[in-house]
């Protein structure tokens, strides 16, 4: 139902972008207004989140590890699975962001006959998500050519390298294909698994529709519909200039991509999205282990008001003393 | 933890990173002007119309391509029923003579590197270099 729901909606703000981009009035709303809002959400929702984690109160250590802690000399220490070091933390960082990690470890339990619960390694949703998340950094990259005049030395040398098998004009991208299979894995996972099916909410399926959208619509201008690319560049221009026009050559796909586009930014604040954000902000995974190295006093702990056995004893000594009760201090 | 500086620091060049067409542009002085190529003065009609050939020449370029190449036919009948030798150089460059003019403003402009020039030539560098 959820996924249904999700891939209606979808559809809807696809066919109002490709409404809206045949009707003259509409098109600097669809080709300015509603991009530059979205990006601006995007970017004010982004920083206030980041804002109020980094105001969280995270008073100790409190790392995820799987490896054994720094203590004793002749005890080896996993340096970096159980990091006590900024360089440990940096080395495992880098390697959660870059390959994913933790999630490379992601298994599966399946009730087999007998019943028999079988645990198996499953590496389908880290191979999938990693080609997923790799693919979606080349091809933002790649797009920067139309945001930037002249374009990048940079941009150039990373388009060549994804249009290597040289087939066709326009040039074949293997990101292009390899994102589709991807999110089409990621989305197929979610509804074919009945355990993930079951945990999916609306905005699993919406964020994976949504970013489907965006890349069909991209490949149809690409390899099928044709659009003109110099208005398109001079669209994007204007919107990274201040100076916007939205040329008439303008296919109406192209709206379509870029409101689909606009939804999944203004989502990306309010949504999990913000694990972009969030990865650097888990201090399961940015703090160092030093539980046992260093004594951790909670930085705003207020003075306690404290009567020890001591002061205790001079205040009742007279009457302690008259019950025959022993006393510390005589 | 005492770790705002980091966090701050870390959300200001993520904020410059993701804003940094806007800056580059305007280092390079960028405006949406297109790249304006020149046009060819004395014909008016090309082997397509206009529309198409802004967004799909490089598919009529692979047709003709694939017929010369293994059909071995040279003749193309155009849209307005004109008839046309199928060759980059000769046909297309007789009008749009300068690759530099017409084929690289664009091509540039748009961060596009065709095949093209790698087994054909701009008849222009020829000349200067043998005459």
């Amino acid at each position: 139902m959820n996924a249904l729901s999700a891939f209606v909606v979808v559809l809807a703000l696809a066919a109002l972008a490709f409404v809206g981009g045949q009707v003259v009035i509409l098109r600097p709303l669809f080709g300015v207004i509603l991009p530059w809002a979205a990006i601006l959400t995007l970017l004010l929702g982004l920083t206030h989140r980041v804002i109020l984690w980094a105001r969280a109160p995270v008073p100790f250590r409190i790392p995820t590890t799987s490896g054994q802690q720094k203590s004793l000399p002749w005890i080896k220490a996993g340096w970096l699975e159980s990091p006590s070091s900024t360089p440990g933390v940096i080395a495992r960082m880098a390697l959660e962001v870059g390959l994913f990690r933790s999630l490379f470890r992601n298994t599966k339990a399946e009730l087999r006959e007998g019943p028999r619960l079988v645990f198996g390694e499953d590496k389908a949703l880290w191979l999938a998500a990693l080609l997923f998340h790799w693919s979606l950094l080349v091809i933002f990259l790649r797009h920067l050519r139309s945001f930037m005049e002249p374009v990048p030395a940079f941009v150039k040398a990373l388009a060549a390298l994804d249009g290597f098998f040289q087939v066709g004009a326009p040039v074949l991208y293997v990101t292009d294909i390899i994102i589709v299979l991807a999110v089409g894995y990621l989305l197929l996972r979610r509804l074919r698994n009945p355990q993930v099916r079951y945990i999916s909410l609306f905005f699993d399926y919406f964020a994976l529709f949504l970013l489907l959208g965006v890349v069909i619509t991209g490949i149809f201008m690409r390899y099928v519909t044709r659009i003109d690319t110099v208005a398109v560049k001079q669209l994007a221009l204007g919107l990274v200039t201040f100076a916007p026009t939205v040329p008439k050559e303008v296919g109406s796909l192209l709206f379509v991509h870029l409101f689909l586009l606009s939804a999944l930014a203004a989502c990306f604040p309010f949504s999990k999205l913000m694990h972009m954000g969030g990865i650097f902000l888990s201090p399961t995974r940015t703090l160092a282990n030093t539980n046992r190295m260093k004594r951790h006093v909670n930085p705003w702990n207020s003075p306690v008001k404290v009567h020890t056995y001591e002061e205790w004893e001079e205040e009742f000594r007279d009457k302690i003393t008259a019950a025959g009760l022993p006393l510390e201090r005589e | 933890m005492r770790d705002r500086g980091i966090i701050v620091g870390g959300l200001i060049l993520f904020l410059g990173l993701i804003t940094f067409p806007v800056w580059y542009n305007v280092t390079a002085g960028s405006t949406a002007k297109g790249p304006e190529p020149k046009r060819p003065e004395q014909e008016k009609t090309c082997v397509a119309p206009v529309g198409y050939m802004r967004t799909s020449h490089m598919d009529l370029l692979m047709d003709w391509r694939d017929e010369v190449v293994r059909r071995h036919n040279r003749k193309f009948t155009a849209y307005d029923g004109k008839s046309y030798t199928i060759g980059l150089t000769q046909t297309c460059m007789k009008c749009h003579t300068s690759k530099a003019d017409f084929c690289d403003r664009c091509h540039n402009y748009a961060g596009v590197a065709p095949t093209c020039w790698d087994c054909h030539i701009d008849p222009k560098l020829v000349q200067r270099s043998t005459g």
